[in-house]
């Protein structure tokens, strides 16, 4: 029984990481930069939200739809500022530099703001949830929420990049820059909705995160952020179903890892799993083997 | 390239004035309050003002996770210090106090250490947290200040001659929680989470594991987590919850116990939760549901509840001056700043002398005096640092502390 209940804390903790890496991986695939600042959009994400309904005793739904407005209108801020003038840098790692000072900032400001006294926050889902086996066994409401957006989020975002245009132009983007210009399309504009895009992803993952484990202080996004990416690498970066993938692999490694090898050393074991899978496949799990033309 | 050092420059600019106007934002808050409260008992005692002033630094987390502490010691701190120099100061000579920030830091203790050491302090009141109290230590045994914490509780807190405590050390207190479940027979079967990351935790544990055996307590599960994993406990209990664990033992900080409490709930498990003084601010987590706390029982060697003159006293001063009720660590540094002042009338110090001369003197006084303080009457001290004192628990009943 206590396997079982280990199985489906792992899927909820992975459904988690799954959605954060959803967004480093779509960031990555089209503009392929990797955006430290996503775990601290999460934080932003989630203080909006604790302010909205917990400050200010406004409706959550209202809460959750002004906190996707906002990462959403931060992502483009952040893009638009803080990485597009550096896109064309002799060197990539400009933006990178760049993106871990922004993660910096936002957590300062915040910490300006809230001050880091860690807030309670109050869970989105007040489902109690599901008792199986005589009470032996308790999925909780936001795991199931949780599991579920991240299902719902994958599907809507594969259909997203297959069926739309813009989906389309994203994926021309990813292949080549140049050339999708060429032909017409709005380079500038489509890696602005990509960035919108995994904000918003962003701002729902920090209600989702924060509903689960309801501590909050100007640092909760950053060590979830640093394992979303991990599970983003784990699955493939750039690619979605690989996003999901990694993410459930590394919540369910890790408590297993806490329940059957060490609590301590649950960490470690995530992180050796990944140099494992990289020196098998270095690309990933779903990771295309793009082989670069001379 | 050009470009991009602007923006590199200017990104890294903005990062640093951010965390630049954070600590700056917070010392200078508390330099305020100390200007007021130093006008205000150059009005009362006038007459008595002599020819100097002792120096008294302290230093705590007034930002951070471990905020609700540092500040308890600041406020705790001054009232001390305001009655004191009400009272005609020590010896006819006043105190002067300045509390710097460390965020519960070693790197940003040592930076706090050294700017009070700018201010020319004398004897210093603190670290409040163990971990920047062991690097604070170093400093203060280098150059031979007098230093007394009122909460570190580490044993490498005290471990030189020059350095003295006012709270049970992390051995003390394992060793007092194992014998108060013992001797009061809460259970037989304990789990224990503890943060192997951190010094304060695990040295409680180990010392609670030596004197479990003792006390015919079955330890059926020890599980650990660290800095790095400290959100997601659901594990942990779940092993608790197998093993049959009546009571889990929680040597842990506040911020991890509100969320233990939530997903032990959520999971419906509902043991006894018995924890040390690192409980304490439970209760004053924001937007934390405190029936959750409802039975969880702390060892602490101070209930606000207490009827006695000096708690009734300390309690209504703190409550009036910021509008909540103290908890342990706005005790230990009251009794911290009384037992400075003690061991400085006992060693006959002046104000003219210097930091290291005054420490010499203090070092024998500390293990002369005897303070009747808020967490204990009759405290005295060794030569090792460590005060001799009685254990009290107390349990959350209704969202509030009450004795047991």
């Amino acid at each position: 029984m206590s396997f079982i209940s280990y199985l489906i804390n792992g899927i909820s903790l992975g459904s988690v990481y799954a959605i954060i890496a959803l967004g480093y991986t779509m960031v990555y695939g089209i503009a392929k930069m990797l955006n430290f600042a996503h775990g601290d959009v999460i934080m932003v994400g989630a203080f909006a939200v604790f302010t909205i309904v917990s400050t200010l005793g406004m409706p959550i739904r209202l809460g959750i739809i002004v906190s996707i407005l906002i990462c959403t209108v931060l992502g483009v801020v952040i893009e638009r500022v803080a990485y597009k003038p550096l896109r064309n840098a002799a060197s990539p790692l400009a933006v990178l530099i760049t993106a871990i000072g922004v993660s910096y900032l936002l957590q300062n400001v915040a910490l300006l703001i809230f001050g880091a006294n860690a807030k309670s926050f109050t869970s989105v889902v007040s489902w109690s949830g599901i008792k199986l086996a005589d009470g032996q066994l308790n999925i909780s409401g936001v795991t199931i929420v949780t599991i579920l957006a991240c299902i719902v989020i994958m599907i809507a975002l594969t259909l997203f990049i297959n069926k739309t245009k813009a989906g389309q132009a994203m994926l021309a983007v990813s292949e080549d820059k140049g050339a999708a210009q060429l032909m017409g399309i709005n380079v500038n504009g489509t890696i602005a909705l990509t960035f919108a895009i995994g904000s918003a992803l962003a701002a729902i993952a920090g209600v989702l995160l924060c509903s689960a484990y309801p501590s909050l202080t100007p640092y909760t996004g950053s060590m979830p952020g640093i394992k979303a990416f991990v599970a983003a690498v784990l699955g493939g970066i750039g690619s979605i179903p690989g996003a999901m993938i990694g993410g459930i692999l590394l919540g369910v490694i890790e408590i297993f890892g806490k329940a059957y090898i060490s609590s301590q050393m649950a960490d470690a074991i995530v992180f050796a799993v990944l140099i494992v899978v990289l020196l098998v496949k270095p690309t990933g799990i779903l990771g295309k083997n793009i082989q670069e033309k001379v | 390239m050009k470009k991009l050092q602007k923006f590199m420059s200017l990104a890294l600019a903005c990062t640093l004035t951010a965390s630049f106007i954070t600590g700056c934002g917070s010392s200078e808050s508390s330099e305020g309050t100390n200007n007021a409260t130093t006008e205000n008992t150059a009005e009362t005692s006038a007459d008595s003002a002599t020819t100097g002033t002792f120096k008294i630094g302290g230093i705590g987390p007034v930002t951070g996770g471990a905020a609700v502490y540092g500040l308890a010691v600041q406020n705790g701190a001054q009232i001390a210090i305001d009655e004191i120099n009400a009272a005609g100061g020590v010896n006819g000579y006043m105190l002067e106090f300045k509390f710097e920030d460390d965020e519960h830091d070693a790197e940003k203790a040592i930076n706090a250490y050294n700017s009070l050491k700018d201010w020319d302090m004398q004897i210093l009141m603190g670290t409040v947290t163990s971990t920047p109290c062991q690097a604070v230590a170093e400093k203060t045994n280098q150059d031979n200040l007098f230093q007394l914490t009122p909460s570190g509780s580490a044993p490498s807190c005290v471990q030189y001659d020059n350095a003295f405590r006012i709270c049970f050390s992390d051995p003390a207190q394992g060793y007092a929680s194992a014998q108060y479940i013992g001797e009061n027979n809460l259970a037989t079967k304990v789990a224990v989470i503890y943060d192997s990351s951190d010094v304060y935790s695990s040295g409680i544990y180990e010392n609670f594991y030596a004197e479990a055996q003792n006390q015919g307590i079955e330890i059926v599960a020890a599980e650990a987590f660290t800095a790095d994993s400290n959100t997601d406990f659901s594990v942990q209990l779940q092993k608790a919850k197998d093993a049959g664990a009546e009571l889990v033992f929680l040597p842990i900080y506040y911020k991890e116990v509100a969320l233990i409490l939530t997903q032990a709930n959520d999971m419906g498990y509902a043991p006894m939760f018995f924890g040390c003084d690192g409980l304490d601010g439970l209760l004053a987590v924001e937007n934390f549901d405190t029936s959750l706390a409802e039975g969880v029982i702390l060892l602490t060697p101070f209930a606000a509840d207490a009827t006695d003159d000096l708690t009734v006293n300390f309690v209504t001063k703190y409550e009036e001056l910021y509008g909540e009720t103290p908890n342990q660590f706005a005790a230990d540094a009251y009794d911290a700043i009384y037992a400075i002042a003690a061991a400085l009338e006992q060693s006959g110090a002046t104000p003219d002398m210097s930091a290291s001369e005054i420490c010499d003197l203090m070092k024998t006084a500390m293990t002369e005096i005897s303070v009747d303080g808020l967490t204990s009457s009759n405290i005295t001290w060794n030569a090792a640092g460590e005060p001799t004192k009685e254990p009290k628990a107390v349990k959350i009943v209704d969202g509030v502390y009450t004795a047991m």
